[in-house]
């Protein structure tokens, strides 16, 4: 069948302008309407980017090896040797950006006043600070400078706990595998901040050989963490890491490291389509009267083109079309002005003078929106569906017109 | 031969509590190539019949037959599709779509239809031509006089080449002046293309063109004669 699509197109388009005013305004709606849905949405994303990508660090990396029963007994027994040979290509392998293997044990540190229990981690500082997870402020002294670096460097929370300050002499205790106590007395070298208290109240660090050497586990490591560009993306290239690792080793990515980070990030997602919906619901409200008015003001120019020979389906093409113009125009502006709005803001926008304690939930003052280009996607799909399935009354109702009382009314 | 045949055509209207009675038992039949009026007051059936001779309108009972076509048979869709390529409409209050040009208002059924552009290009040109409205193509119905939209609307009807045209008070928004210029019109595309026109009207002036006059009065054929020829008329 040939379908008239010429003459629908045409008709839908030149309707659509002939009040212009109303037009207009259903217009400035749908782009606002789109407009809000993409630029909260990059605002919620640039939010719990950031707190996933500050649990990353935390964690840290987007994947971890460990010896298989390192998560259940996290203790010097369940070492594991550094990487080599086919894991160690899968590392140096794309996306992976850096990975760093770190010893990480239970320990007590005591000053000459206190003692606390901590958890110690012997760390490759540079190895670390490709990862992101040394500590990136560091208030007093300075970080460890290598392996081999004899120096710990503690929170500002601990020491102050400890009732110890930068410079002097502390000692670690821990077991080795042999279940004999390990120490060594040390130095403190650095104090770090970290958002968090808790954080500073934990984590001690120092150099890896010198911890290994104390813990008797010399060429071994508690765990080795990866890290690649996009922490989104980790399902797709994790597997690789797995299978070089071989079988001894448990493999896995942050995902299930941090059931609670990747349920806030699927959350989010889900919310970013009801908060779509919602917005389009309000709004299509106003879609349908538009439509509405559309039609009851050409209700005797249906009818004629009824008696003309022009088919309920075509009919009901028309003012489809009508709206699927209205929504692809005010869909385009939308987008447009949504992006070039958080294009605007990529510096990031400061929100410490409404937002007090952000660092609680692991957030920095500062919020960048994030634009997805799925997010785009998912709000077209979400205006489009429900757009044309709001159209669906006035149209069905304009193509059941009676053409003979269609054509009797003034 | 027939162009319309209509048998024992029943219609009624309700209104509140009231029933009124469209067409009360009409037969009637219409040879093709002639030039009929239905007259009659307001109310008297004539639009009634017209709308159900041309599958505007479905009576309660009775059959239509329009060519080989029995109406009375054909889902809404149907309808539309015998209407599109076999019926030219010209109505009372010029109907014309305003968002297209005279020319785009032509070439509409032909759109529909699928005529391929060339051809209905030409087409509507040469109805245009025909009609008397060369030059003014590129109008839009409010930029036209009544009498050139009816001109507009007329050139729509006969466009895709229908054997008949229904026409429901074609002069009734017209001066006396435009109303015998359409007149004309009708007469010649009758006599010299062989449409059939069916037109319905209580304006005396119309009556006299027409070679047949049927007259109605609540829903019932009250008297059907011939007249002189309409060309000696014009």
């Amino acid at each position: 069948m040939n379908l008239p699509v010429t003459v629908v197109a045409t008709l839908a388009w030149r309707n659509l302008w002939r009040n212009y005013r109303r037009t207009l305004i259903m217009l400035i709606t749908i782009a606002l309407g789109v407009w809000s849905m993409i630029f909260m949405t990059a605002l919620m994303r640039g939010m719990v980017d950031e707190i996933v990508r500050n649990g990353l660090e935390t964690l840290p990396g987007e994947v971890q090896i460990h010896a298989p029963d390192y998560r259940r007994d996290p203790s010097i027994v369940n070492s594991m040797a550094m990487p080599s040979g086919a894991l160690l290509a899968a590392l140096a392998e794309p996306p992976v950006i850096g990975w760093s293997g770190r010893v990480r044990v239970p320990a007590v540190i005591s000053s000459e006043r206190d003692s606390r229990g901590v958890t110690l981690l012997g760390v490759d500082p540079v190895a670390e600070s490709n990862l992101g997870s040394a500590p990136d402020n560091i208030i007093e002294g300075r970080f460890l400078e290598g392996v081999d670096d004899k120096g710990v460097v503690i929170g500002a929370s601990l020491a102050r706990r400890l009732e110890t300050k930068l410079g002097k002499r502390i000692v670690i205790m821990s077991q080795d595998p042999e279940n004999n106590v390990a120490d060594r007395g040390a130095r403190i070298v650095g104090i770090y901040k970290a958002r968090l208290p808790s954080t500073e109240d934990i984590f001690v660090y120092s150099g890896r050989s010198v911890i290994q050497k104390m813990l008797k586990i010399e060429g071994e490591v508690s765990e080795i963490a990866v890290t690649a560009d996009d922490y989104r993306a980790v399902l797709d290239w994790y597997p690789a890491i797995a299978s070089a690792a071989g079988p001894d080793v448990e493999v896995l990515p942050w995902t299930e490291l941090d059931t609670y980070l990747s349920t806030m990030l699927r959350v989010q997602d889900g919310f970013a389509l009801v908060f779509m919906v919602v917005i389009f619901l309000a709004l299509s409200f106003g879609l349908v009267n538009t439509l509405v008015m559309a039609v009851f003001e050409r209700v005797r120019e249906i009818g004629l083109m009824q008696a003309l020979g022009m088919r309920p389906g075509l009919i009901l093409a028309q003012i489809l079309l009508e709206s699927l113009y209205l929504l692809f125009v005010g869909l385009g502006i939308g987008n447009i002005t949504a992006y070039l709005s958080i294009k605007s803001l990529e510096s990031g926008i400061d929100i410490s003078g409404v937002a007090e304690g952000m660092e609680m939930m692991n957030m920095s003052p500062v919020l960048y929106p994030a634009l997805e280009f799925s997010d785009m996607l998912m709000s077209t799909g979400v205006v489009i569906c429900l757009g044309l399935l709001a159209s669906l009354l006035p149209a069905w109702k304009a193509s059941q017109l009676d053409p003979v009382k269609a054509l009797a009314k003034n | 031969m027939s162009a319309i045949i209509c048998k024992e055509l029943c219609k009624t209207f309700h209104q509140g509590d009231q029933v009124i009675t469209g067409l009360d038992h009409v037969s009637i039949e219409i040879d093709k190539g002639t030039f009929t009026c239905l007259s009659g007051p307001s109310g008297s059936g004539k639009t009634t019949l017209l709308n159900a001779m041309g599958g505007l309108d479905t009576p309660d009972s009775g059959e239509i037959r329009v060519g080989d076509v029995q109406l009375d048979q054909l889902s809404r869709a149907e309808l539309a599709d015998m209407r599109l390529h076999n019926i030219g409409f010209v109505f009372q209050a010029y109907n014309l779509i305003p968002v297209l040009t005279a020319r785009e208002n032509v070439e509409f059924v032909m759109q529909v239809q699928g005529v391929g552009k060339g051809d209905r290009r030409r087409r509507t040109d040469e109805v245009l031509a025909e009609v008397g409205l060369s030059g003014m193509e590129d109008r839009l119905p409010a930029q036209l006089s009544g009498g050139q939209q009816q001109r507009v609307a007329v050139a729509r009807a006969i466009a895709s080449k229908p054997k008949l045209v229904l026409a429901d008070e074609p002069t009734a928004n017209l001066d006396s002046k435009s109303a015998a210029e359409l007149m004309a019109l009708f007469v010649d595309l009758n006599v010299n293309r062989g449409i059939t026109f069916v037109i319905a009207t209580h304006d005396v002036r119309v009556m006299g063109y027409a070679r047949r006059l049927i007259s109605m009065r609540d829903g019932l054929i009250i008297s059907d004669e011939a007249q002189q020829s309409h060309a000696m008329a014009v």
